[in-house]
């Protein structure tokens, strides 16, 4: 039988030394105490960020062409949501690793039709409004080329549009319904009856806030916020925090990728994809480092051991 | 000859464990003379700190995510627990750097590693499902940006950033549950192989 | 002196953080300290003596 090889970097030696006395209780007991002052200290110092959620009724009072210029997208399927692909809809594949599209592959588990889901339905709920029934009626009973050149005459119109006095103004001709239906969305989304409406489609107790976080991240308003505090994925957003505040300074390899070609060039289409892939591949090495030849020997070959053992070696 | 208190799972169990981890080995008096740098404290500190995280995550659980938006104690109880997950991360990594450079994972200590890694990710999905939970534009600008991440590689279809029921349940129980557990099991292991002992150096 | 005074921040951080621009990288101050901070403990930790020389005689 052959002797097993002693590798310095797999196996350690057997210590035949001295034992010293060390009180594991106490220095976990001080070490409990330190930290609670610490954080209390922290605290009392700096306190924490609290920035108030942006709501569909804030969005639409502080930029309302912007809101509509999103909710039009919502109803003719081109926003980011209505494009996005699995797991809201099949309008896309989503994003892929080689040939390996899991998202896809894992289905629609969190359904989301942004016409009617965004507009029609939640329009649908207003009592007492005549004009707008009559509206949502020549629509859900028209055709989808009759409504996709609707929605592409109001779209045009857009453009050359303005809110003004409390009223959306947008000079649209051969636009159908679709107008009536913007305005009145418009008016809901101020008054933030939407925000309601999107939440409770479900039933009273909801906790899912995945239909208006989808509409308003499509607009611009979330993102120009968010751009302001330098939290957008090309600045490194995945670090920071908003105002002044550390953030998250342990993500900073997760986040890295995104700015560095060819990630934030050519592969941009599926980033997110082949980022968390990577970042799996080196935690997988992180984790199996005992088993990597290598890698598990730099610790012996750096030395810095020798800092923190030297008075073993004083004495040895 | 063993009798059938011996054959008993109760039994069983207890001599195993009383085996593996008596005593003296669990609550060990004594540390080999060569655990004698302040690098060693990092791991207990990370220890205290996941305790403080809790605790102050107990308070802000007894009154609601309302609470610290509303209440200037709760803000205040919501900063306690933002510090101490911020220490919690700082004496985390350092305890990670220090592991490393001893290479800890010798002499079969192969696990301790791997549990510690395994907690070092526990802990970054804690601090998301916790970032996602606050209630506030942080949490709105985190899960939509978030979003695409999860979805990209199919874990959207069951985990749901944007929902906020699901992911404070995560927060407060799930991973919280999973931490305090491969923290178990990560300190027993410590305790049973003892701290890994220097390399040999040449004479 | 009331809850609210005692629980404000000494140091208000409520306002856009400066950051470091470094070719590629966008280091926010905040971050930047903090990581200064955690390669200075380090360092500190592996320099520092450790207290107890007098304990190693007693002992098994």
């Amino acid at each position: 039988m052959t002797k097993k090889v002693f590798n310095p970097d797999v196996d350690a030696p057997v210590f035949k030394g001295k034992y010293a006395p060390y009180d594991i209780i106490k220095e976990g007991t001080i070490a409990v105490v330190i930290v609670a002052l610490l954080t209390v200290v922290l605290a009392v110092l700096f306190s924490s960020p609290d920035e108030k959620a942006v709501t569909i009724k804030s969005w639409s009072n502080a930029t309302p062409m912007d809101f509509v210029a999103t909710a039009i997208t919502e109803l003719d399927g081109t926003s980011g949501t209505a494009t996005y692909g699995p797991p809201y809809n099949n309008a896309a594949t989503g994003q892929q690793i080689g040939p390996f599209t899991l998202a896809k592959w894992m289905g629609l588990n969190v359904k989301v039709n942004t016409a009617s889901d965004f507009v029609v339905a939640p329009l649908s709920t207003l009592a007492d409004q005549p004009a707008l029934k009559t509206a949502l009626t020549a629509f859900t009973s028209a055709s989808s080329t009759q409504k996709a050149s609707w929605e592409a005459n109001y779209s045009k119109a857009l453009t050359t549009g303005r809110f003004s006095s409390g009223t959306l103004q947008v000079p649209a001709t051969n636009a159908g319904p679709v107008p009536v239906m913007m305005s009145a969305l418009t008016a809901m989304a101020r008054s933030g009856a939407l925000d309601q409406a999107l939440v409770t489609a479900k039933g009273f107790y909801t906790t899912d806030y995945t239909k208006p976080l989808l509409f308003m991240a499509d607009g611009s308003f979330l993102a120009s916020k968010a751009q302001a505090q330098h939290l957008s994925g090309d600045q490194w957003g995945m670090m920071n925090e908003t105002g002044s505040y550390p953030g998250q300074a342990w993500l900073w390899l997760y986040t890295m990728w995104y700015q560095v070609p060819p990630f934030s060039t050519s592969w941009g289409a599926n980033a997110d994809a082949l980022v968390w892939a990577l970042m799996m591949i080196l935690t997988l090495l992180l984790a199996l480092m005992p088993w990597i030849p290598g890698l598990r020997s730099i610790p012996r070959k750096v030395k810095v051991y020798r800092l923190i053992w030297r008075e073993h070696y004083k004495s040895a | 000859m063993t009798t059938e208190i011996d054959r008993q799972w109760t039994t069983r169990l207890r001599k195993t464990v009383v085996e593996k981890l008596p005593p003296e080995k669990l609550l060990p008096d004594t540390q080999p003379a060569y655990v004698a740098s302040w690098i060693y404290v990092f791991g207990v500190t990370t220890l205290a700190a996941l305790a403080i995280v809790i605790a102050t995550g107990c308070v802000l659980a007894m009154k609601g995510p309302l609470w610290w938006h509303l209440s200037s104690t709760g803000h205040f109880v919501n900063s306690l627990h933002l510090w101490s997950v911020e220490i919690f991360f700082f004496a985390m990594v350092i305890h990670l750097w220090g592991k490393y450079f001893m290479a800890a994972w010798r002499g079969g200590r192969q696990l301790t590693w791997v549990t510690g890694v395994v907690l070092f990710l526990t802990s970054i999905g804690a601090g998301f499902t916790g970032y996602v939970s606050q209630t506030n534009y942080d949490s709105q600008w985190i899960s939509t940006q978030a979003k695409d991440g999860i979805n990209a590689t199919g874990g959207g279809a069951f985990f749901n950033v944007l929902n906020l029921g699901q992911m404070l349940m995560w927060h407060i129980v799930l991973l919280p549950l999973a931490a305090v557990a491969l923290t178990a099991v990560h300190v027993i292991y410590v305790r049973i192989k003892g701290v890994v002992p220097p390399f040999e150096e040449e004479k | 002196m009331g809850l609210t005074e005692f629980f404000g921040a000494v140091f208000n951080l409520d306002h856009v953080g400066k950051y470091i621009h470094w070719g590629f990288i966008q280091l926010s101050v905040s971050n930047a300290i903090l990581i200064a901070l955690m390669i200075v403990t380090f360092i500190s930790a592996l320099l520092l003596p450790f207290p107890g020389k007098r304990n190693r005689k007693e002992g098994k």
